[in-house]
């Protein structure tokens, strides 16, 4: 009997597709994301846009936070560590969350180099604005990735902008000569291997989902359609003004994201949704790359 | 042959594979679709209820109306799908309310294997009278945060165990595992579940 492979690690993140992994900050959150459909949660200490308002130093949300919650759930319970934090990681692998995310949204622990995800049984998952900054992180052992957007903000703007970079480049990819496929490996700071195995699959090896920005039912399907496995969703239900309809909403919008009428039906007297805001002054995106 | 894998959540794609593999295998020919709504599934001659996440797929069948279609199909259940094919259910089930399909006289204990901590891969060894291309070598389980079979009734057969716990098991035109024939290359879950439905053809 083995735990922590790479099939079990991926396996879980297969099992997450089509689903929508919902930010909460306390074990009362969670169980309203439960019951709304979420397929996971992320405990966070404040949601994204909390944590923009509040400046300082973010970090690994309190252990005792995150016991409450997968105490009172019975889905899957996920939380960040700082990028390059691997005594963060350790902790929550101790504790024994289903899934650690590495996460810009956090403050960067180490400017040089990400966590060692293969040193862990816990599955990672990773943000990427890029081809390049994905297979990086897979090629660590992260088990999933997702599109960074910028978080916090309830504009979807950077989450499309980043997803449609990455399906460019992999349809370059597919379609690239395959005496520059070596050089292309090199650019990328990654194995041939690997990028072998994107050009096979026309997609990523690993499950893919969106994030940051998302606010609307409409947000989530646009992500869908672009391509998404599934979507997070951070400050935009906490943060509008009925959480629970807005998760509702969302949830059945990502299920069926290629259905206008019902996109349409749950968007219907949702109330204000977060408020946002353009052009922050804190680009979370751009740590980890 | 035209087999709907319920695509509301969950490896959809994984189980859309293995069944195209698995039909090449036998020799038959046929259409394996994503099934998301009522028609999709009334079309089909075999639906697979994939894994995921039971309360949200139990939650999204509701949704959509679907939970009629599907009790007159020949089901195969994996993980997720397995509770959802459950007459009873634990305290966790019951405590997330989610709604039963109820077609196999069995009792599920949800996330009995642990969290995903303790997921993990493990050969499995078929029970003596379950079919012998089954018995034939192990098979690669992979178990996800993993149901088992707490109890069987009726004429439940079951064709499965690890450590004493029931992981697969049949009864009429249904299929249960809590591992995830569809993670690995072997298809011969797949393949069995295809025979019972060509039967009925």
């Amino acid at each position: 009997m083995q735990t922590g492979t790479d099939t079990v690690k991926k396996g879980f993140a297969s099992m997450q597709k089509g689903g929508v992994i919902m930010d909460v900050t306390s074990a009362e959150q969670a169980k309203m994301a439960e019951a709304a459909g979420a397929i996971a949660v992320m405990v966070l200490e404040r949601v994204p846009a909390d944590i923009r308002a509040a400046g300082g130093i973010a970090r690994m949300a309190d252990p005792a936070r995150i016991k409450a919650v997968m105490a009172a759930v019975t889905i899957p319970v996920m939380a960040k560590a700082r990028i390059g934090h691997f005594a963060e990681a350790q902790v929550l692998q101790n504790i024994g969350v289903d899934m650690v995310d590495e996460s810009e949204v956090l403050s960067v622990a180490d400017e040089e180099r990400h966590i060692d995800k293969r040193a862990f049984t816990v599955p990672f998952v990773c943000g990427a604005r890029n081809l390049g900054e994905a297979l990086r992180r897979i090629n660590e052992g992260a088990a999933m990735i997702r599109t960074k957007g910028e978080p916090g903000t309830g504009d979807v703007c950077q989450a499309v902008r980043h997803l449609r970079i990455m399906n460019r480049e992999i349809a370059e990819l597919v379609k690239m000569y395959p005496t520059l496929i070596a050089k292309k490996a090199e650019e990328l700071r990654v194995p041939i291997e690997l990028v072998e195995k994107v050009r096979e699959l026309g997609r990523l090896p690993v499950v893919n989902f969106a994030a940051g920005g998302i606010a609307t039912p409409s947000d989530a399907s646009m992500l869908m359609q672009l391509g998404a496995d599934g979507v997070f969703v951070g400050s935009g239900i906490f943060k509008s003004n009925i959480p629970e309809s807005y998760a509702k909403a969302i949830v059945e919008a990502t299920n069926q994201f290629d259905q206008p009428d019902v996109i349409a039906r749950v968007s219907e007297n949702l109330g204000e949704p977060m408020k946002g805001m353009e052009r922050p002054d804190v680009r979370m995106q751009e740590r980890g790359n | 042959m035209n087999i709907a894998i319920l695509g509301l959540q969950g490896a959809v794609t994984e189980h859309i594979s293995a069944t195209r593999r698995a039909m090449e295998k036998l020799g038959l020919k046929g259409d394996v679709t994503w099934a998301k709504s009522r028609s999709d599934i009334k079309e089909s001659d075999g639906v697979i209820l994939p894994g995921g996440e039971s309360t949200t797929i139990s939650r999204l069948i509701e949704k959509n109306g679907l939970k009629e279609a599907l009790m007159e199909k020949p089901i195969f259940g994996t993980c997720a799908g397995m509770i959802l094919l459950a007459k009873q259910g634990d305290d966790q089930v019951a405590q997330t309310g989610q709604t039963l399909l109820g077609r196999m006289d069995i009792q599920v204990n949800r996330n009995a294997f642990g969290r995903q901590r303790e997921s993990f891969q493990s050969d499995i060894t078929f029970e003596p009278d379950a079919p012998a291309f089954l018995r034939e070598k192990p098979f690669a389980g992979v178990f996800i945060r993993a149901p088992c079979i707490e109890t069987t009734w009726g004429d439940v057969r079951i064709l499965a165990r690890l450590d004493g716990r029931i992981i697969a098991a049949e009864q009429g035109n249904c299929i249960a595992t809590a591992f995830h024939p569809e993670l690995t290359d072997d298809t011969r879950v797949h393949e069995y579940f295809l025979q019972k439905v060509a039967k009925r053809l």
